[in-house]
């Protein structure tokens, strides 16, 4: 019997064996793919388990955590969750994240290998840093009186400080609080659903991420491919275009919603926002100059990140010649971002350069200590320098004694350019107001704030020249938040 | 084969004096009582920063039953294999740290007092095993009185509603006993007196299989009766849906069939009916099924936008344990829900002790079964010999079954893990099982002893 049971024996050592291996299989073999399998809780336990880092503004959190003492345990919180959407998006327990909150998700959520006191520390110890701290760009003063200045209407506003590329606003409008998403109730399945289900888009965010016909606007662009290219040498020469201007092998008819253009000076014609004088200045400047400054200035650009990423701007690179005469007013195919047009009109302001436009001044972990700075790098040069100083010009002159009225500031030099798109079948839909600008504050060497303002349900007032009356005294509200809250930076302790 | 008796003296028993080595039993019980005590702090320390309040009364209870304990086998057993109770110990201890530390994740349904009154309840039932039954053959006398009671307590949860789909628990008075793991010692001592008696003919009977029609007669009639309890026991088991158990019975009837007669035969027949037996329940009855689809894809459910189920959350536990686990306390294996503090307790073993932790926890198991098997080499009469076996045998088989079925190895089966899981009635079987290895193997050498000295 003895051997029989040693036999016996042997059948429990392999079956010891088989535990053995089949242990080995489970906790190392496949346990990376157990641990990343998205039913697996662990992950967002581990999360949601620490309150999140916080997202700030003018170094104070716009953003905070609350305790629930559920299973996933912290939920985000906004301090005024409508007026920042459009820069932190949201952090959902159910939904993921969105804009800066996923952009520095991993910052925030205390997994950045920055974070950890030592290289491999977290990996060794099995421990999470606590949530670094993300300091945004954004003036809090300039964003309300953006958020407030839309009041609601359709639209988005885009500041950007010029020699920089900080971006002071960031506005989309209708929009929502994010803290509706934060957890994981019924109520939050609701509220995605039907945020999703409006048909203003809340969530949408309309300042990088929809772009729109830029129209009149995009007549600095024309303007410095023409001026560039030496196409136009004087701005006070005629530039001998026909009133109405019928578009090269077509016969359509393009005229002007005022008199006056006919041979108008380009100095005119940017003032009066001339559409057969910037239709015909288009199309001698040419298709391939008209494109490179398009692309110098930003458009057809799919990769730029704030960290979020832009939605692309176009500028179309094949088009013949009546194509081009509408794409060179902003029409046809020409589409831009609101932030793209801000872009713009801070290359202006800065002497041609494209600084790079970013949301994130700085990272640091909770106690303060440095993880990261964006650094300031130039994009591109939009136009030569002398350029810029021309059409710093032509802009100051639409303020001063043009369409772009609305938007002066007293003692302030402040240039702008209106701008009405057409948009739907047969340009039937409501037009968008535009209005680009910046301002140089008295005793500023250079000037500190860029905008771009759209409304997309202007007052159906198509008498109202080129946004001149609905988007210009936003773009002057956000200027001089912008200047204010400059001057006390720099006069402030 | 089959006639040979003559248990060889184990090489470790030296020749002038056979020790005792109650003292090494002793120094072990101290290590394992405070093991247990460290891994109860840890889990403090990890959930509130603090070490629990109740620790000094854990380590001191769990001791004084281990010193109890220690003293009955000092009186009555003193040669006595000194490693099976501190193993009993230190499993018992683990398995209450690891009940207590799911307890605070479920703070309105505390299991962790119950279990330490049935363990104390189970460490005195070793006690009395170890105090009145002074050898282990008087138990040969019982057997037929064994098989019914095996069989009474079997059948009595047929009748008591049934609980998560199996009918195998009774409940009275806010107890509930699941008498189906007390009829496992039984069943073992019928089999190994059974086969003791018998397994002349029955290796006898074994070489007619060749020549199957001449001698058919004498192999039923040998063997009728233990295919009879073994049908009947199956039998009731699948009425009351408890696969683990069916298996394990099984197992411990094939297995002790070999010992005794050393025909292969036998295995190949056994082998053949549980292919079948579990081909066709795996087929027909849903309930089991349902676990064999399971076991072929854990993540079915996930796929299908369920959820995870228990097992794939099992899975996830043992993962998440890596290595070096998770640390006591810092687990979320309570993610697997139901059953998470029984059936599943040793997926908490993995997540927060981690490979190098669930090792050790097999290895003590394993340590377990082979002093069993040592016993019944050791031990000279049959009965001993096919008592210790089939006892060692249990734990084995229990060990595998539940493991293989947590860890995705084999189909799920619903059964306790050996003094880990909670359930009174398995932790108390589990103390008596080791009681009858200290009493066999206390007669193994013993005999050595009085020779000597003799």
């Amino acid at each position: 019997m003895t051997r029989h049971i040693r036999h016996a024996a042997v059948l429990c050592a392999l079956l010891l064996a088989a535990l053995l291996v089949n242990a080995v299989r489970v906790q190392l073999v496949e346990a990376g793919s157990l641990e990343t399998n998205p039913a697996n809780r662990r992950v967002p336990i581990a999360r949601f388990g620490q309150p999140r880092g916080d997202i700030l503004v003018d170094g104070r959190p716009v953003t905070g955590s609350k305790d629930t003492g559920e299973q996933l345990r912290y939920e985000r919180t906004y301090a005024n969750g409508p007026l920042y959407a459009p820069v932190t998006g949201f952090a959902s327990q159910v939904y993921g994240t969105s804009l800066l909150e996923e952009a520095e998700d991993g910052l925030l959520s205390g997994t950045d290998p920055m974070l950890a006191p030592l290289p491999l520390w977290n990996d060794l110890t099995r421990a999470r840093s606590p949530g670094g701290e993300v300091r945004t760009t954004i003036r809090a003063a300039v964003q309300r009186a953006a958020f407030s200045g839309l009041g609601g209407k359709r639209g988005a506003v885009a500041a950007l400080e010029p020699s920089t590329g900080k971006i002071l606003a960031l506005v989309s409008a209708p929009s929502y609080d994010p803290e509706r998403l934060s957890g994981t109730g019924s109520a939050v399945a609701d509220s995605w659903a039907e945020l999703n289900r409006a048909r203003e888009k809340p969530m949408l965010n309309r300042a990088i991420r929809r772009t729109y016909p830029p129209g009149s606007t995009f007549k600095v662009v024309t303007a410095a491919a023409a001026l560039d290219s030496g196409t136009v040498t004087d701005l006070d020469a005629p530039t001998r275009s026909p009133d109405p201007y019928t578009l090269p092998g077509t016969r359509t008819r393009l005229t002007n919603e005022g008199d006056g253009c006919a041979d108008a000076s380009l100095r005119q014609a940017f003032q009066w926002s001339c559409n057969t004088v910037f239709a015909k200045l288009g199309v001698d400047t040419g298709l391939e100059p008209m494109v490179r400054t398009a692309r110098n200035f930003g458009f057809n650009d799919a990769d730029l990140r704030i960290p979020s990423a832009v939605a692309r701007s176009n500028f179309d690179t094949s088009l013949d010649k009546a194509q081009l005469a509408l794409s060179a007013i902003g029409q046809y195919d020409t589409r831009a971002t609101p932030l793209q047009m801000a872009m713009v009109s801070a290359a202006v302001a800065n002497g041609g350069s494209v600084r790079a436009p970013h949301l994130v001044d700085r990272t640091t972990t909770d106690d303060g200590d440095l993880v990261a700075t964006t650094g300031q790098r130039t994009l591109r040069q939009a136009m030569h320098p002398a350029t810029a100083m021309r059409l710093r010009e032509l802009m100051t002159d639409v303020v001063e004694k043009g369409t772009g009225a609305n938007a002066a500031i007293p003692g302030v030099v402040v240039g702008g350019k209106t701008g009405t798109a057409q948009h739907g079948v047969d340009n039937n839909g409501t037009p968008y107001a535009w209005f680009i600008s910046w301002a140089q504050a008295p005793g500023d060497i250079e000037p500190s704030v860029a905008v771009a303002v759209v409304i997309e349900d202007a007052a159906a007032d198509r008498g109202d020249i080129s946004g001149g009356g609905s988007a210009a005294p936003i773009a002057r509200a956000v200027m001089e938040a912008a200047l204010k809250a400059a001057a006390d930076a720099d006069g402030g302790p | 084969m089959t006639g040979t008796r003559v248990a060889s003296a184990p090489p470790t028993v030296p020749a002038a004096r056979v020790p005792r080595r109650r003292g090494a039993e002793l120094a072990l019980l101290v290590l394992a009582v405070l093991l247990c005590v460290y891994g109860y702090c840890a889990v403090g320390l990890a959930r509130h920063g603090s070490v629990p309040p109740g620790a000094a009364g854990y380590g001191a209870g769990l001791g004084l039953l281990a010193l109890l304990a220690h003293l009955a086998v000092r009186l009555r057993a003193p040669y006595a294999d000194p490693l099976p109770l501190p193993i009993a110990v230190l499993l018992n201890g683990l398995g209450l740290v690891l009940i207590y530390r799911l307890d605070l994740e479920t703070p309105h349904d505390e299991a962790a007092p119950a279990q330490l009154i049935w363990s104390t309840a189970g460490v005195a039932l070793f006690i009395t095993v170890v105090l009145l039954l002074r050898d282990h053959r008087l138990l040969q006398r019982y057997a037929y009185v064994s098989v019914v009671a095996a069989l009474a307590l079997m059948i009595v949860p047929i009748f008591f509603p049934a609980v998560n789909g199996a009918r195998i628990w009774i409940r009275f008075g806010g107890l509930s006993i699941q008498p189906g793991e007390f009829a496992k010692v039984l069943l073992a001592v019928f089999f190994a007196s059974y086969l003791a008696a018998n397994r002349g003919a029955l290796a006898g009977a074994g070489r007619t299989v060749l020549r199957f029609t001449r001698l058919h007669l004498p192999t039923g009639r040998v063997l009728g009766p233990v295919v009879a309890i073994w049908l009947l026991s199956v039998g009731v088991l699948v009425l009351e849906r408890d696969l683990g158990t069916s298996l394990l019975f099984f197992g411990l009837f094939v297995t002790l069939l070999y010992v005794a007669t050393g025909r292969t035969g036998w295995i190949a027949v056994g082998l053949l009916l549980a292919a079948l037996g579990a081909y066709a329940v795996g087929s027909f009855e849903p309930h089991v099924h349902g676990r064999v689809q399971d076991w072929l894809d854990p993540f079915a459910s996930i796929d299908a936008g369920a959820g995870p189920n228990q097992l794939a959350q099992s899975l996830f536990a043992f993962a998440a344990g890596g290595m070096l686990g998770a640390g006591l306390g810092s687990g979320h294996s309570i993610l697997i829900g139901f059953a998470a503090k029984s059936d599943f307790i040793l997926a908490t073993a993995g997540e927060e002790l981690g490979l190098a932790g669930l090792c050790a926890v097999f290895v003590l198991y394993a340590l377990l079964v082979e002093r069993g098997y040592r016993a019944g080499l050791d031990v000279r009469d049959p009965f001993g010999q096919l008592l210790a076996i089939g006892l060692a045998t249990i734990i084995a088989l229990q060990v595998f079954v539940i493991a293989g079925g947590v860890m995705g190895l084999i189909p799920l089966t619903g059964m306790a893990m050996p003094f880990l899981a909670q359930g009174g009635s398995s932790v108390v079987t589990n103390w008596i099982i080791v009681a009858l290895l200290i009493r066999v193997s206390d007669s193994a050498r013993g005999r050595l002893a009085a020779r000597e000295g003799g």
